[in-house]
């Protein structure tokens, strides 16, 4: 069976279209239909229920030894209230998946982890961890709500403190008094857009939605869903773990090495990273320039030679066109290039662009 | 008596005369589609047979097919659709898909009455 978030009732009051995901029943859009709530997040604000994330406390005297070795990145400069992505590998260099580390002191780390692989996650830290740690999966207690779009540090300071806000960009604050409900506040995202995630108690969750959507109500505020989510992830050039990335493809293929440290004294997947080489496949984005929407799984050709697959693809509100990322042979990803995509038995045509899609 | 008939697969027909009749999508399909963003066509004298699809409706989440309620030939395709999908939306009953002509099968239609007993179901 689904499961609910505590938001449920309120998505159903505004008509939001259910549908299953990760295990949750969550909306994929209200009334006003994906491309008005995404052009809301683009050009005002958006409010995204978010709680079906998960979210996982590791703390103890080795926590950072911990995360270190857990994940990709290096996160042994980071300080209190810093925020950092990274993905997690299994041995052989794959993706397990790909969080968020937020530090909430020297000693205990939040993980916040895709809806879809929270179990697999659990286990596979359960399984890992050494030393002095304790691991707790608080994800049944917690909810997370995002606040996204250029008007949103206006329609919060409305309810808040300005000074207790995070200021900067993957940073957060705890215990921000929200019309007083605590909230931990992180200035983080998944829109390409500014805004905040604000993470709260189940309780507490149905009134802090309502607070922000009437506090935002006269800025244009309106709630997304799923179907928004994606496209606006899609146009910011995010990888979606699933989409572009998975247990078999590197976080170097999927185009993240940014966020692998192989300077690193070690940590789980470094050595299966390093045995795979130069990788012959690297992440690209598609402006679709045929007639037709390419989506995920469409093979993408040069000629007659097929040098890849779509990894996610849909049509681009903001744009007005049609987008999507592949992962295609290193020697034919140059931007610029002309390609086709097999979109349901038709070749339709594409081109190689820069990624993200859209930049503030 | 209205000339207006629904397939069970959400697509409506107006027949223009005995053997010619208009094809689109119901409002209630494109309201569960959502925004449509792009709609493929048959072209003129393509055939078009009961329960086939002969166009696709993209929303920005995913692809339908329309099936066709009659077989017969495409007399004409409305154009407009190409470039404006969200005319589907707006008004799904006078944004026909094709004009059908020599029509020698039909699916089993339902009135407006009973279409509306289907989906309230």
């Amino acid at each position: 069976m689904d499961l609910k978030t505590p938001l449920y009732d309120c998505h159903i009051d505004s008509h939001g279209k259910m549908v299953p995901f990760a295990g949750y029943l969550l909306p994929v859009q209200y009334k006003s239909g994906v491309i008005t709530e995404h052009m809301a997040v683009r050009s005002k604000a958006g409010l995204f229920d978010v709680s079906h994330m998960g979210e996982v406390i590791i703390k103890g005297k080795d926590a950072l030894d911990n995360v270190q070795m857990l994940v990709t990145n290096d996160c042994s400069r980071m300080s209190d209230g810093q925020v950092r992505y990274s993905p997690m590998c299994n041995e052989e260099g794959g993706v397990v998946d790909d969080v968020l580390i937020y530090r909430i002191s020297e000693d205990e780390y939040l993980i916040v982890v895709n809806a879809s692989n929270r179990h697999k996650d659990v286990e596979w830290m359960r399984s890992h961890i050494f030393g002095e740690v304790e691991l707790s999966d608080i994800s049944d207690d917690m909810a997370l709500i995002a606040l996204q779009g250029p008007l949103s540090e206006e329609i919060l300071t409305k309810i808040s403190d300005a000074s207790q806000l995070p200021t900067k960009y993957y940073t957060f604050k705890e215990n921000v008094n929200v019309s007083g409900i605590s909230c931990m506040v992180s200035k983080t995202g998944y829109t390409g857009e500014g805004g905040y995630e604000l993470c709260c108690r189940n309780e507490d969750a149905v009134r802090l939605w309502e607070l922000l959507l009437v506090a935002g109500a006269e800025d244009g505020l309106i709630p997304c869903g799923l179907g928004a989510r994606d496209t606006l992830r899609l146009e910011a050039g995010m990888p979606l773990y699933g989409h572009e990335m998975d247990d078999n493809i590197s976080p170097i293929e999927a185009g993240l090495g940014f966020a692998v440290k192989l300077n690193k004294e070690n940590f789980i997947g470094k050595q299966g990273i390093i045995d795979r080489g130069t990788p012959t496949k690297t992440r690209v984005g598609l402006r679709i320039t045929g007639r037709g929407i390419a989506r995920e799984n469409c093979p993408v050709f040069i000629g007659d030679q097929e040098i890849g697959r779509t990894t996610s693809g849909t049509h681009s509100p903001y744009l007005g066109y049609p987008i999507a990322m592949a992962l295609i042979d290193v020697d034919k990803s140059a931007i610029g290039t002309e390609l086709l995509v097999d979109v349901r038995g038709r070749k339709i045509t594409a081109e190689i662009v820069e990624l993200p899609f859209y930049k503030r | 008596m209205s000339k207006i008939f629904y397939a069970k697969s959400h697509e409506w027909v107006e027949f223009l005369d005995d053997t010619t009749a208009r094809v689109g999508i119901s409002d209630y399909a494109q309201s569960e589609l959502g925004d449509l963003v792009f709609v493929s066509l048959p072209e003129e004298g393509d055939e078009v047979a009961v329960g086939e699809s002969f166009a696709d409706v993209e929303s920005v989440k995913a692809v339908s097919n329309v099936y066709s309620p009659v077989s017969g030939t495409v007399k004409a395709v409305n154009e407009n659709l190409l470039d404006q999908p969200e005319l589907v939306n707006s008004d799904a009953m006078d944004a026909w898909f094709i004009e059908v002509e020599n029509i020698s099968d039909k699916a089993d239609l339902l009135t407006e009455e009973e279409y509306k007993k289907l989906i309230e179901e």
